[in-house]
């Protein structure tokens, strides 16, 4: 059992001013995990009264990109490749520490305590993020052969969850690392290849238009990404945008007419 | 209550062909016309929205998550089944369809699971055309793995994160729809109860969990996609906050509930580890491909398992079940793995875990090949009990997962109210009294992309519908009753935290109404609900105000709705006298301790009506016939 000082930012809404707030964390298990330990000061908080900090979570298995907290200035906190809901208390020691922070990032207002507003990448998918295929449209599976080193890279970028780390951790708030998943996800299979030059044109732009700063290569993104998506995917975002920029036609505007 | 399912007529295999041409059609020009609302955005939901927004229909679709992306369908690991047979091993629509009824032990309505059948090929078509990143082998074809319940490789998989690449295919058409302006997304929005007009459903009450302000948004038709009632036991597999509330509402206003006490316990679970755990966590069925499912012979062998000789190791499941082996349906491994801990026989430090050990497939095959294929489940269990299941056997147990009770829907997929339809996990439709591996996906997906686009539209040119607005008195009503509701759960301010009642009424479903049930535990259950009720509704302490973001009052509300719910639970459970699938009744089992089915009897989906605060439901019946599979004593030996 560990007892541990956790530091967490408290802040009632998007209007107010926030603070740090201190909390001792008692008989504190180490294979809670951190939402866990969370839960438990949360019940004590109640108990007294007091109102619970707000935090988003979901599936608590790494998987629906809910949580999301600033640890210690860590995105996820200390352990590689892991969400937050995933982080157990064995990765602390007795006496520790914790500072507990929202993600912060223009694009990421708070809403309250550690819980941020991320819509902002739901209108980056917006822009282009799908293959434009109507139900009922599709030709059979088989038809569309994919060579499975296209489809296990594409399936690298796919495993983005949309929790926020990459932006959380880059100095600039970049989302560059979540937008080129998706761009290279589609862009690395036949189904993506009509839409390619849109698709990476009107993300960037929209990316842009969001208020998430530019890459500056400091690879904090990669290294906070609890799917461990590489940077890789960016320069290819990269190369794909300049190749768009230069060969992009619009379609022409011209109706069709029995 | 009218209990009409609306099965076509004619040979089975040509029954939804018929009716799809015998349905009216809304004309292109007049589906904008219409309005329909989406509550839920998880494969059912976001296909449905996705699909008919596709049509021309303008959607409204809600979710509580921040982002529709965020649904639990995407925590779903192992795979989709589809009859394609590209594996050229003899499957067939007709091969799915005799799997799946006899999987959900002879409780399924059979037309709904031939079309089910029917349609999953084409889920696999659009998800591969959506970019789905489906797992493929070098030819750059497809790949396929077996799941429980069947002997052919149908599933259709991609790694272990199935669930959510189907997910995020279906929320990337959802998006391309909120882009084009057809359909508006309400993320962070509850529904709180369902408003119905001269007796048709005609909108929702919902809050906004940011604002707390409540508003009722007005349509032609209602559509809830909004999951299963798992979290009913406190613990299980599902999200933290996935909820019974928008099908418990629909039943208080008259939708009949189907089958509340078919509810599935899965096999292979994270054990629990401590008082404070909140979830629990799955090991996808795919690893039963692989992985053998062991205790020791002797009680009380505490070795460690590596120094457990061959000799000494019970493979149960391979010894009872030698067809199947440890491919054997959810329900029968789960009683099995709680047959050998019941007898003492249980690993680790609570005695409540089996080995699925990965031993002899490492040595076959290598760890390369193993880590490619569940790398990322072997990784997830690592993480969370600090133990390698590379080098050492992984500890698993039962844990709840799915329900396949719900609200009873037609053909149509339409409840017993007309205009609300129920799609996904939330209906009881497809699963009979056990769900097979992989089935999950693949019905969420057959709802919403080729069946509710279908039959709304015929429920649509066949209604005439009133105008109406939000100032109509039926819509001010609803909306004073869901206000009154939060301000009771706010004035209580008594002793006992929200989660602390949960807990108790989680054990005490668990213990009475879980992997095990009988006539004694389920009274006693019966007995001690409205205790826990009155206990709730007179010492839970829900701090700060309505018009906020207030987590506990959003989790107040939903326990509220899910203490009433056990209840119907605990007397479906006590009325339904067999042993059927996930339902076992320790009374009706045969000398070898399978589930012990009467026909005669029970050979009907049990579906019941609200009667009001306070009195009894009504429990009418569905009587299901067998017409091409039949009925016979489930055998996977």
């Amino acid at each position: 059992m560990m007892n541990l000082v956790l530091y967490v930012w408290r802040q009632k809404n998007a209007q107010s001013q926030g603070q740090m707030v201190r909390y001792d964390a008692k008989n504190v298990s180490p294979d809670m995990s951190f939402l866990e330990m969370l839960d438990v000061i949360n019940e004590e908080l109640i108990s007294k009264g007091q109102d619970p900090i707000a935090f988003d979570h979901d599936c608590r298995e790494g998987i629906c990109g809910s949580c999301g907290l600033m640890i210690n200035g860590q995105a996820h906190g200390p352990k590689k490749a892991t969400t937050t809901c995933q982080l157990h208390m064995r990765s602390f020691k007795d006496g520790d520490s914790i500072y507990i922070e929202p993600w912060r990032a223009k694009a990421f207002p708070v809403i309250k305590d550690l819980v941020v507003d991320r819509s902002s990448f739901d209108r980056i998918i917006q822009a282009g993020g799908y293959v434009s295929v109507s139900t009922g449209n599709a030709p059979d599976a088989n038809s569309t052969p994919v060579p499975k080193t296209n489809a296990d890279k594409a399936m690298d970028a796919a495993s983005c969850i949309g929790c926020g780390a990459c932006v959380a951790s880059c100095p600039n708030s970049s989302a560059m690392l979540f937008t080129s998943a998706k761009i290279g996800h589609l862009g690395l299979l036949p189904q993506g290849q009509p839409e390619r030059k849109e698709r990476v044109l009107n993300m960037v732009t929209t990316m842009d238009k969001e208020g998430f700063g530019s890459c500056t290569n400091h690879r904090e993104c990669e290294a906070a990404c609890p799917k461990e998506i590489t940077v890789d995917f960016i320069a290819r975002m990269n190369r794909d945008y300049l190749w768009a920029s230069l060969t992009y036609q619009k379609p022409s505007a011209r109706g069709g007419g029995e | 209550m009218q209990l009409d399912s609306k099965i076509p007529s004619g040979p089975i295999e040509k029954k939804w062909d018929t009716h799809r041409f015998e349905m009216k059609l809304v004309n292109p020009a007049n589906k904008r016309k219409y309005n329909i609302i989406v509550v839920g955005s998880g494969l059912a939901g976001a296909s449905a929205a996705a699909s008919m927004a596709e049509l021309g229909y303008n959607v409204k679709c809600f979710c509580y998550q921040d982002s529709p992306r965020r649904a639990h369908s995407i925590a779903a690991q192992g795979g989709i089944n589809a009859a394609k047979n590209y594996q050229n091993d003899g499957d067939s629509i007709y091969r799915l369809f005799y799997d799946t009824v006899k999987g959900g032990d002879f409780r399924a309505r059979e037309a709904n699971v031939y079309r089910l059948a029917q349609i999953s090929v084409n889920i696999i078509d659009q998800c591969a055309a959506q970019g789905v990143p489906f797992a493929r082998e070098y030819s750059g074809l497809l790949a396929n793995r077996s799941f429980g319940g069947a002997q052919v490789s149908r599933t259709f998989y991609a790694r272990g994160q199935t669930g959510q690449q189907l997910l995020l295919g279906a929320y990337q058409a959802l998006e391309r729809q909120i882009y084009l302006g057809k359909v508006e997304m309400f993320p962070r929005t509850e529904m709180l109860d369902l408003i119905i007009i001269d007796g048709k459903a005609r909108g929702i009450t919902a809050r906004n969990l940011v604002t707390g302000k409540i508003e009722s948004f007005i349509a032609d038709a209602v559509v809830l996609g909004t999951g299963g009632y798992g979290n009913v036991f406190y613990l299980s597999t599902n999200a933290k906050n996935s909820n019974a509330t928008a099908i418990w509402r629909a039943y208080k206003r008259g939708a009949g509930f189907g089958n509340p006490c078919f509810t599935q316990i899965h096999p292979t679970c994270i054990p629990v580890s401590g008082d404070y755990q909140s979830k629990l966590t799955l090991m996808s069925e795919s690893l039963r491909n692989d992985g053998r499912i062991w205790v020791p012979k002797q009680k009380g062998d505490k070795r460690p398992a590596q120094q457990i000789p061959e000799d000494d190791r019970d493979y149960y499941l391979e010894r009872r079940y030698p067809s199947f082996g440890n491919l054997v349906p959810r329900d029968v491994a789960s009683r099995a793995a709680k047959a050998v801990c019941d007898e003492g026989r249980g690993v680790g430090e609570t005695a409540l875990g089996v080995y699925l050990d990965f031993g002899a497939a490492i040595k076959r095959s290598g760890e390369d090949v193993i880590r490619e294929k569940y790398g990322n489940l072997f990784d997830m269990y690592q993480r969370i009990t600090d133990e390698n299941p590379y080098k050492q056997p992984m500890r698993i147990y039962p844990a709840v997962h799915y329900t396949m009770g719900g609200l009873w829907v037609d053909y149509n997929l339409m409840s017993t109210i007309a205009g609300l339809f129920i799609i996904g996990e939330a209906n009881f439709s497809d699963h009979g009294a056990n769900r097979l591996g992989a089935s999950a996906l693949m019905q969420g997906l057959a709802d919403g992309y080729f069946v509710i686009p279908y039959t709304i539209g015929n429920y649509l040119a066949n209604a005439s519908l009133q105008k109406i607005d939000s100032s109509h008195q039926g819509v001010k009503q609803v909306e004073s009753e869901v206000s009154e509701r939060i301000k009771k759960l706010l004035s209580i301010k008594g002793k006992r935290t929200v989660d602390s009642i949960h807990r108790e009424l989680g054990k005490l479903v668990w213990d009475e109404c879980g992997m095990a049930r009988n006539a004694e535990g389920l009274k006693r259950g019966l007995e001690k609900i409205p205790g826990i009720k009155e206990e709730f509704w007179k010492n839970v302490n829900v701090l700060g105000e309505g018009q906020d973001f207030n987590q506990s009052l959003e989790k107040a509300g939903r326990v509220a709705d899910f203490l009433e719910l056990a209840e119907l639970m605990f007397m479906d459970a006590f009325a339904r006298e067999e042993s059927c699938g996930g339902h076992f009744r320790t009374e009706y089992q045969n000398t070898e301790g399978e589930a012990l089915r009467n026909d005669i009897d029970f050979s009907h989906a049990a579906v019941w009506e609200y009667q009001g605060e306070g009195k009894k439901p009504l429990r009418h019946k569905e009587e299901l016939s067998f017409e091409y599979v039949h009925l016979a004593q489930r055998s996977y030996k």
